[in-house]
């Protein structure tokens, strides 16, 4: 059989449902979706930001089997965590926390679109964050400021300088952060502790090995 | 009967002896009315009130009581005097409620005030005491046609109230539908899982049930009679015919699935992996019953994946099929599938819909049905291939917007209902017949039965041998208010023959059914009427001399009360009457009338009112409104106190259809300036409590027209207003702009003759 039909044959059937039911966060609520669609009309970022699918076709597509296209889709990512779709779930779908819990397996299987911003912050934020149990923030903007390249880089540096500066004299940024100084938490050692068991718990009830993220 | 003695009641209460001038009140009563006896009284409804009537009653003889007060809707408990006529001038809601309490308005208020009096001594002087019907039966067993779940059902609400039940059937065993179920949809909490169909408990109780005699492999050869008196033959098992005497009866006999065999665009017949809702039951029971997972038929195999395919041939837009939802399916789909998924959790369920419709707890099972991985998703099925041992099922996914399929190695089609209702008696009848239905046929032609209609009741009725049917070929059976009551009186349909519905639905429908057939064989051995006149003692009378044989009363009948003698003269069966008076207001001779309601206590009533000259600028305007429903819409205008006209008089009928064009005529040529009926809503979402009363009374009006060009006369003085009950505050609104419309005629050129 090839590829395609291989695919049109797993349209409709459980396969990839208890695929995101076992690897995604939240995962399980995905068949309780009734399609009533009052998550997607209650997205205030759907339609500015030009998602390609609105939460109602992605719970749609996992269940029409459509694996490639829900993994790679830069929906999930376009959340803003307003909850509007959780509160306002007839069925009480967690919607939001499932959206985040797609798009962190498709990261953490390497299928999530590549470049995509919020992703990047994302995992700079968590990086940055975790290293001293504490955000550098210096370090954090940086790194966004430079994702495009140095051109970008230098450009946007220049035009916030104005902010930067105001922010230094008000004493909330301590530019000895681009020196790796600046504040950092008690214990980080405990810090790190304390994530390694997170990751540890969540393998085990998932029931997964403990992989990336 | 002894000697006629009149007496007027003028009340002084509830103000009206403040608004109005009672004691000229009592003067026109004596001088207009000529009532012997005319009494005031200051709070009429007060036990001394009353003890005043009851002693005139009781000793000074009265025979005729005009009771000039409230509404005839209002303290009907204090003014009750049964061995007595008696009419009731509406002074109240109908007067001073209903006017503003004005230096100027007093004058119109009061003239308003007398012509009501005039009225109620005019009306109670055309009326006698009702004696109640003679010809009464007083059976008391209730026969059952049909041993389904509604049926089995109302047989046993029935014996557990005390009454003998009979109950046809005609396969072989009771069960019905029900009975080749596996499992039924849940009724009890937590609503989670399909539960044991209950056939076989209902069963047992009737079988242990002495009140209830069941007749198998039966049909009803012939149904002669009426309520507390049908003759019942049954055609039994052996060829020969049994016997039976019957109070009422509940026709319970369900309905037929549509035939799949009309959808071959998915693949029925063509291989046999392909079935409907029945024909997975009958799968599921097979492996039920062998042990086994359910297997394709094809080849024995077990299912690894099945569709269900919803609103197969049903809900269907384009008129090819039916149009209407049978109300079950979408849970009977849910049940099927939990059928897979509880013996299997890896077998493929998908569930396609353009609606979920879930009634009762559905929701909680539909939840249930998803939490076990069923995956339900919106979209329209195209078309069925079969392929090998398996199907593909192409659909267009409506969330995904695309065409899309899905492979399956069974499909199911959930197909919809016909009802089992007989013999379409209005087909078989000449639909050119002056009833007014024929010429609005122009909805599309619609597939309605797939089975060859056989009359299920075999009436010996005029009208022909079954209950009329509503639309889809459904019994008609008073859908909006009073869903058992059908159009034969005594007779009662139940279940899924009067409306799709669920076997938790049609439980509950032949509950009621069988409460109201006790009430009704109950009230015909009283020779009262039953619903919506329930209690009623008055019937029609014919003065056959006068008779033309039109047989406008026997096609008009809305309840086939009236057949035709030997000599073609009307039979009246007073037993099947509900007193609407349609016969009444048919008859073009005007020989038909009930004791307390005929062309005469109306036509005394029009001849009543003072009509002032045509210099006087003070018009006349009649309305006729139905008491079901315009009258108390009238009585509440007048509670909220919304003012209205003061040129109207208001006469209550029993329905739009007892309205004779006589009193029209006699109305305009009396020099009333305008005409207005109010009747309820007619057509499919009828709401006339005699069903088919106000459109056969609108019919009728609809040829007034002609008469009042004939008298010079503009025709929109003769007004069809549409009225609900509900419709209080907006119904003066449309009696004032009615009456500036009258004031902008000329004062009518009939006036003073």
């Amino acid at each position: 059989m090839s590829d395609l039909n291989q695919q049109m044959a797993n349209r409709y059937k459980n396969n990839f449902l208890k695929e995101i039911e076992e690897q995604a966060e939240m995962g399980e609520w995905v068949k309780m979706c009734m399609q009533c669609g009052l998550c997607s009309g209650s997205c205030p970022t759907n339609f500015q930001a030009g998602w390609d699918h609105p939460p109602q076709e992605i719970f749609m597509m996992i269940r029409a089997g459509k694996r490639d296209e829900v993994l790679s889709s830069g929906s999930m990512w376009m959340c803003t965590s307003c909850y509007n779709c959780y509160v306002r779930c007839p069925r009480k779908v967690p919607v939001t926390h499932v959206m985040h819990g797609i798009a962190e397996y498709a990261y953490r299987i390497g299928r999530a679109p590549k470049n995509q911003p919020t992703q990047h912050l994302s995992k700079t934020f968590w990086d940055n964050a975790t290293k001293h149990g504490r955000v550098n923030e210096v370090k954090l903007t940086q790194s966004l400021y430079f994702k495009d390249g140095i051109g970008a880089g230098i450009k946007k540096g220049l035009e916030m300088k104005d902010v930067a500066l105001g922010l230094v004299k008000a004493g909330r940024l301590n530019p000895l952060e681009a020196l790796g100084m600046g504040h950092k938490c008690k214990d980080v050692d405990g810090i790190h502790k304390m994530l390694a068991k997170a990751r540890e718990l969540e393998a085990q009830r998932k029931g997964r090995d403990n992989k990336g993220a | 009967m002894a000697e006629t003695k009149t007496a007027a009641y003028i009340c002084k209460g509830c103000e009206l002896g403040v608004r109005l001038d009672t004691a000229a009140l009592a003067k026109v009563a004596t001088k207009s009315g000529k009532m012997n006896i005319v009494r005031e009284h200051d709070f009429l409804c007060s036990a001394d009130g009353v003890a005043m009537i009851r002693n005139d009653i009781d000793n000074e003889g009265v025979t005729h009581a005009a009771i000039c007060a409230c509404s005839r809707r209002a303290k009907t408990e204090a003014f009750n005097f049964p061995t007595i006529a008696m009419s009731r001038g509406n002074l109240r809601e109908g007067v001073i409620w209903i006017r503003p309490d004005t230096e100027e308005a007093r004058e119109t208020t009061q003239e308003m005030a007398e012509d009501y009096v005039r009225m109620a001594c005019a009306e109670v002087k055309a009326m006698t005491v009702p004696p109640g019907n003679q010809k009464t039966g007083t059976v008391k067993t209730l026969l059952v046609v049909g041993g389904g779940m509604s049926g089995m059902t109302a047989a046993l609400e029935a014996s557990k109230a005390g009454y003998k039940v009979v109950l046809v059937e005609k396969t072989g065993a009771l069960g019905g539908w029900a009975a080749r179920l596996h499992k039924r949809v849940p009724t009890r909490e937590p609503f989670k899982s399909p539960e044991d169909n209950g056939v076989a408990d209902l069963i047992a109780r009737i079988e242990a049930d002495a009140n209830i005699k069941v007749y198998l492999n039966a049909t009803i050869a012939k149904t002669d009679g009426a309520p507390g008196r049908f003759k019942v033959e049954i055609a039994v098992e052996s060829g020969g015919i049994a016997q039976e005497d019957i109070g009422a009866i509940i026709q319970a006999t369900g309905f037929n699935l549509y035939d799949a065999g009309k959808l071959p665009e998915f693949a029925y017949g063509k291989t046999p992996n392909v079935v409907d809702q029945a024909g997975l039951e009958a799968l599921a029971r097979a492996a039920a019953a062998e042990g086994k997972p359910i297997c394709r038929p094809s080849d024995g195999q077990p299912v690894k994946s099945v569709v269900f395919v919803q609103c197969a041939g049903q809900r269907d837009a384009s008129g090819t099929h039916l149009q209407y939802c049978s109300g079950f399916c979408c849970n009977t789909s849910i049940k099927q599938a939990m059928y897979f998924k509880d013996s299997n959790p890896d077998i493929d369920t998908v569930v396609l819909f353009t609606d979920l419709r879930t009634p009762g707890n559905g929701e909680d099972f539909y939840r249930a049905a998803q939490n076990r991985g069923v995956i339900f998703s919106k979209g329209v099925v195209s078309q069925v291939v079969p392929n090998g041992n398996a199907c593909t099922v192409k659909f267009k996914d409506l969330i995904l917007n695309e065409d899309t399929q899905a492979e399956a190695d069974l499909v199911v089609l959930a197909t919809g209902v016909v009802p089992n209702s007989g013999v379409n008696i209005e087909a078989v009848a000449a639909p050119a017949e002056g009833d007014g239905e024929g010429g609005e046929g122009d909805a599309p032609k619609e597939v309605v039965a797939t089975i060859k209609p056989e009359s299920i009741l075999n009436l010996t009725y005029r009208q022909g041998p079954d209950m009329p049917q509503f639309k889809h070929g459904f019994t008609d059976s008073h859908f909006i208010c009073f869903p058992y009551e059908t159009r034969r009186t005594g007779i009662y349909s139940a279940g899924p023959v009067r409306r799709p519905m669920d076997i938790a639905q049609a439980q509950e429908d032949a509950t009621g059914a069988a409460m109201k057939a006790i009430q009704a064989m109950e009230n015909a051995g009283l020779g009262k009427a039953a619903h919506p006149r329930a209690g009623d003692l008055s019937f029609p009378t014919v003065r056959l001399e006068g008779c033309t044989q039109c047989k406008r009363c026997t096609v008009e009948c809305p309840f086939g009360a009236i057949d035709e003698d030997e000599k073609r003269f009307p039979l009246f069966n007073e037993s099947r009457c509900r007193r609407c008076g349609t016969c009444m207001g048919a008859c073009p001779v005007r020989v038909i009338s009930f004791e307390n309601y005929s062309v005469n206590t109306v036509g005394a009533q029009i001849k009543a009112v003072d009509v002032p000259d045509e210099f006087a600028e003070k018009p006349r305007i009649l309305i006729l409104a139905c008491e079901n429903d315009a009258y108390p819409a009238l009585d509440m205008a007048g509670m909220n106190r919304h003012e209205y006209d003061p040129y109207v008089r208001v006469i209550p009928v029993r329905c739009l259809g007892s309205v004779n064009t006589i009193w029209i005529t006699d109305a305009l040529n009396g020099g009333y300036d305008g005409v207005m009926l109010m009747g309820c809503k007619h057509g499919e979402e009828y709401q006339c409590h005699f069903v088919k009363g106000s459109e056969l009374g609108r019919y009728r009006l609809s040829k007034v027209g002609d008469t009042l060009k004939g008298m010079n006369l503009e025709t929109e003085r003769v007004k069809d207003l549409e009225v609900a009950i509900t419709d209080i505050a907006t119904l003066p609104q449309k009696i004032n702009e009615y009456a500036e419309l009258i004031k902008s005629f000329p004062p009518s050129p009939f006036k003073g003759f």
